[in-house]
């Protein structure tokens, strides 16, 4: 589905990815884990489109395409999300305003019909409950006002109803307490299917105890450093990131 | 009225030399002492004051030298607009007691004013002038007595035309009032200057909309005073929908007096005009007195909007509540310039004060001035002002979700103006609204199915 061959990213003429290899099959879920400021979040917002990062080496295939030609709502269209570690307060702009441009939007681009009134609310509808969250939440202005909690659970709301192939969930658990993490997580588990994929980044194991990824793979100084299956996690949950240092100085990535 | 007599012809002439034109048209109530006196007042103040300059701290960063190059030609009688014309100012969904001045005079013939009712009086104010004038007496000219500006007193100077509003004491009407001022003649270089007068009595409660909007795309100088008097503890929200011509010029002042516990909405919504500028008074003078102060102005071209407020809090326990947005497209420019005076009795004063900006071009312009003078001790004040651009993190986070640039540009721009407009309480008004900042700003047709 992805296929990211020896990339390189900088921003602002300073490299921050330097030469990331990566395959991810249908179905799978890969966790990437790594120290702050090791690029975690750079990859994310590169797959997704951010303009003020600049690929300076290597490609990105996404379903059989040159990812780095699509613009960011190309990829949107193509089935390509991102929750946000941040999620932006859009004032003025309601949840259902959002869903729906966002919505038709996609249907557009595969050429079909926008959805009518009252299957789109019906649908939309169906989609809150797997957050837990109440219908007047639609009328609401994209995140404003929102807590850190509600933000995230928007974000998931948003993975479900756009139904996306590939999604990248951006530190999803930062600043959620343990109830919010298990509705995010049971969610999430509840979007899991054959031929979607998702790419969690996160910086602690705990949300990897409740979304359980086929693989794990350690990022530091802008390059994989290790890589193996779910007991990884584990292994730097025991043994914290002081580790990797050493691993990641130049010439030393496997 | 006016179709039976042949209208006067006045030359044009140059707003500096327009008082001479007064001896040329027939003003109404001349004779009397008191209209007398007010017009020759004005005329004086109008001859001392001249035009403002940008010497002049009000007039700052507006330059009425475009206004003041071209000759106008005064009216003695409105054009020749039929029903069938006025539709196209229609407000879908919204049913209005709808009240027309042609080129600044009143037309009965296109007003509807005969259901209102319950004594409540909806007039020309010609008429009115020369009829009963004991019933304007009180009230008319008492706030436009300070003479900010040449402009103002220029209106009263001459105190042609326009309409009175008197609602008495504890009337409700449940249909607005559309004042609809048309500038209607094909001639270039007109000059109106209607004259209105609002007197709402004791506990009495309503919704006025001023409207100025032209036929044809022409040159022409529409110059107007509106004087409100809000009685003890009534409601008035006030609309001003202002959609003058690209070519017009539009110089407006909005000055209303509040007595105890009324409570007052301003909405001011600038569109058309060349040049527009819009001065609101307003003087909370009895306790509990509140007022709400919203405006919108959306710019392209070469637009230049002033929008230019004063709240004078002058007893105690008073409120009032200002929020002003633009959005400036393309070389326009826009001013705000917004004071607040806590006069030194009027304690626990609450003043809100907001006015924010969007600029979607590089050469758009504004100058943001909000200023309060607070001369007592126990107040709750805040104001502010911020100038910005469309957030580059609210597009990206738009776009990762499948919104196409263009439509996420839009779509930011219409909710940055929308929670102004999301204030209307007359939804047919909001969505007459929405539909034309729309097309005025953008080109995206599938924004409207969006909102």
């Amino acid at each position: 589905m992805l296929s990211i061959k020896n990339l390189h990213v900088s921003v602002d003429d300073k490299p921050i990815l330097k030469g990331i290899d990566l395959e991810i099959g249908d179905g799978e879920v890969h966790a990437i884990m790594g120290p702050n400021g090791s690029g975690k979040s750079t990859l994310a917002n590169v797959l997704a489109g951010r303009d003020k990062f600049e690929v300076t080496e290597g490609e990105i295939q996404y379903l059989g395409e040159n990812l780095l030609e699509l613009s960011t709502d190309e990829r949107a269209c193509k089935g390509l999300f991102l929750a946000f570690q941040y999620p932006v307060e859009i004032p003025g702009v309601s949840n259902i305003y959002l869903l729906k441009a966002a919505v038709n939007a996609r249907r557009k681009h595969n050429g079909e019909k926008e959805m009518a009134a009252a299957e789109f609310l019906k649908m939309v509808k169906e989609k809150l409950k797997l957050v837990d969250m109440k219908e007047e939440f639609l009328q609401r202005a994209v995140n404003e006002g929102f807590s850190g909690g509600e933000k995230k659970r928007n974000e998931i709301f948003q993975m479900a109803v756009l139904e996306p192939t590939l999604a990248i969930l951006d530190e999803t658990d930062s600043g959620l307490d343990i109830d919010a993490l298990k509705i995010v997580a049971d969610g999430v588990n509840t979007l899991r299917r054959e031929d979607r994929s998702m790419i969690v980044v996160t910086h602690y194991q705990r949300l990897l105890d409740y979304i359980i990824p086929d693989f794990v793979h350690v990022l530091a100084g802008g390059r994989i450093v290790k890589s193996g299956d779910k007991n990884l996690a584990h292994e730097l949950e025991k043994e914290g990131y002081g580790w990797i240092r050493d691993q990641s100085a130049p010439g030393a990535a496997a | 009225m006016s179709l039976e007599k042949e209208p006067v012809r006045i030359d044009p002439v140059k707003v500096e030399h327009l008082l001479a034109a007064r001896e040329r048209l027939e003003l109404p109530g001349a004779g009397l002492d008191w209209i007398d006196a007010l017009r020759r007042d004005n005329a004086r103040r109008f001859e001392e004051l001249g035009l403002p300059t940008l010497r002049d701290e009000n007039w700052k960063y507006t330059s009425v030298k475009p206004i003041s190059k071209h000759a106008y030609t005064p009216v003695s009688a409105g054009g020749n607009l039929t029903a069938k014309d006025l539709h196209r100012f229609d407000l879908p969904g919204l049913d209005t007691h709808r009240v027309v001045l042609v080129d600044g005079r009143f037309e009965p013939r296109l007003s509807s004013t005969v259901s209102l009712g319950k004594g409540v009086r909806v007039s020309g104010l010609a008429q009115v002038i020369t009829e009963e004038p004991a019933l304007v007496q009180p009230w008319l000219g008492r706030l436009a007595a300070e003479v900010e500006h040449g402009f103002r007193a220029l209106n009263s100077a001459f105190l042609q035309d326009g309409v009175v509003v008197i609602v008495p004491e504890g009337c409700r009407i449940d249909k607005p009032i559309e004042l609809c001022c048309v500038q209607c003649s094909e001639s270039e270089e007109i000059v109106s200057q209607p004259r209105h007068l609002v007197v709402a009595g004791k506990g009495s409660s309503f919704t006025l909309i001023e409207r100025y909007v032209s036929v044809h795309a022409t040159r022409y100088l529409t110059n107007a005073i509106t004087e409100v008097f809000a009685g003890p503890g009534s409601r008035m929200e006030h609309y001003k929908v202002q959609q003058e011509s690209t070519r017009g010029y539009h110089i407006g002042s909005l000055l209303i007096e509040q007595q105890a516990g009324s409570q007052v909405v301003t909405h001011n919504i600038a569109l058309g005009g060349a040049i527009a500028r819009t001065d609101i008074r307003v003087r909370l003078a009895g306790a509990e007195a509140s007022c709400g102060l919203n405006g919108v102005y959306v710019l392209n071209g070469r637009q230049h909007v002033d929008n230019h407020t004063r709240v004078d809090h002058l007893v105690p326990d008073t409120a009032s509540n200002e929020f002003y947005k633009g959005v400036l497209d393309g070389r326009s420019r826009a001013v705000f310039h917004g004071r607040v005076i806590v006069h030194p009795d009027a304690q626990r004063s609450d003043a809100r004060q907001q006015n924010k900006n969007l600029l979607l071009s590089r050469d758009a312009e504004v100058d943001t001035k909000p200023q309060l003078e607070i001369y007592a001790d126990d107040v709750a004040c805040s104001h502010g002002a911020t100038v910005g651009q469309l957030d580059d993190e609210a597009l990206y986070y738009l776009r990762t979700r499948g919104v196409s640039e263009q439509t996420a540009r839009s779509l930011l721009t219409f909710a940055f103006a929308n929670d102004v407009i999301d204030k209307f309480d007359l939804t047919p008004l909001k969505s007459y609204i929405e539909h034309i900042l729309t097309s005025k700003m953008f080109s995206v047709a599938d924004l409207e199915e969006m909102i």
